[in-house]
């Protein structure tokens, strides 16, 4: 992401510190992590300090300090899902992209995480993919789903 | 300002406006035990070990006196068995987290506290937030800041910044009560920026 990028959104915002969070989601969104030259250019246009921005950053599960796959696929560990299968989902989708919970790929193809609960505990055992919602997974299932994202 | 005088401990306490209970009964010379707490730095409430009794709406209650203000008329307690229990606790949970602070060990034989009450996991950081605070408030450097949350919670130093203004100052080490700043700030030099070490090995 280039700095003239960063600049368009910071100049979207009042620049004062209150604009922070909206601000480092929207680099979030476009560039699917927060590089730290980044922040560094938030920090300085912004006057919040690096260290309450990396507070931040760290704090909220929304933000991505490490790079992120083109798709981001959320297994549902919560207690339905649980009880409905989930490990052996999430050992499914582990086999099939060959990564643990919070890694991401060399290819950049896909980020796993896993999540405590979505919601929809009756579509258990659920995995979202880019906000995408698949229910009632059985193991095979949930590897042809992946094929679907390249 | 204008004075106010509150109970502590049944003296009347003469104290300004705008104080905290616990300066208010250290300009009384009534001693409470603090961690977290410096005088040059905001009050904070982390460590909580200066909870006092305050009566008020036909109750007491346990507050932090380092951030509860001085009102007219309030009676406060400063000594007992509630509070020491209280005390006593919080002890020794620090104590899991920093067994050989010599702070929290003069602290835990005043209020006989157990440092092996609770199962150890030494993180060797207490979370006073003295280092962050006094980085940002007094040195205006913020080099120091926490990260994560909950009970991953932690201190790190800013790379970035750290290899530029901590060489120099350190201060924090000195206020910092388990040590952990100090190796915290070293990991974070051999990690990211190790030349400063070097340097100083090399000039050996």
């Amino acid at each position: 992401m280039d700095n003239g990028k960063i600049d368009k959104i910071i100049d979207k915002y009042p620049s004062d510190s209150s604009s922070l969070i909206q601000v480092l989601l929207e680099i979030q969104s476009e560039n699917r992590w927060l590089p730290k030259e980044a922040l560094a250019k938030v920090s300085e246009r912004l006057k919040v300090p690096l260290n309450r921005i990396r507070h931040i950053t760290t704090f909220y599960k929304a933000f991505s300090v490490v790079p992120k796959g083109r798709h981001e696929i959320h297994v549902c560990t919560g207690t339905a899902c649980h009880v409905r299968g989930a490990k052996r989902v999430l050992g499914a989708v582990q086999d099939a992209t060959g990564l643990k919970p919070g890694l991401t790929g060399e290819d950049f193809r896909f980020s796993l995480e896993t999540v405590n609960c979505v919601g929809c505990c009756a579509l258990g055992p659920v995995m979202v993919i880019d906000g995408e919602h698949h229910g009632k997974l059985a193991p095979a299932k949930s590897k042809d789903v992946l094929k679907n994202y390249e | 300002m204008s004075k106010i005088v509150l109970q502590i401990d049944g003296r009347d306490v003469e104290a300004e406006q705008g104080m905290t209970v616990l300066e208010a009964a250290r300009s009384a010379g009534i001693s409470i035990p603090t961690v977290c707490h410096n005088e040059k730095l905001e009050p904070y409430g982390a460590c909580r070990l200066c909870v006092v009794e305050v009566q008020g709406r036909g109750r007491t209650n346990l507050v932090a006196s380092c951030l509860y203000p001085a009102e007219q008329a309030l009676a406060v307690t400063t000594k007992s068995e509630k509070i020491d229990k209280t005390r006593k606790i919080l002890i020794e949970q620090l104590l899991a987290h920093a067994p050989d602070a010599e702070i929290l060990q003069n602290l835990a034989q005043e209020y006989g506290a157990d440092k092996d009450r609770f199962e150890k996991e030494a993180s060797f950081c207490i979370l006073c937030g003295l280092c962050v605070r006094y980085c940002s408030e007094v040195k205006q450097n913020n080099a120091v800041g926490f990260f994560d949350r909950g009970a991953t919670r932690e201190i790190r130093f800013v790379p970035e910044l750290a290899a530029k203004v901590c060489w120099d100052c350190k201060e924090c080490f000195a206020l910092c009560p388990t040590s952990y700043a100090q190796a915290a700030y070293h990991l974070t030099e051999a990690l990211a920026f190790p030349s400063a070490s070097s340097q100083l090995s090399s000039a050996k």
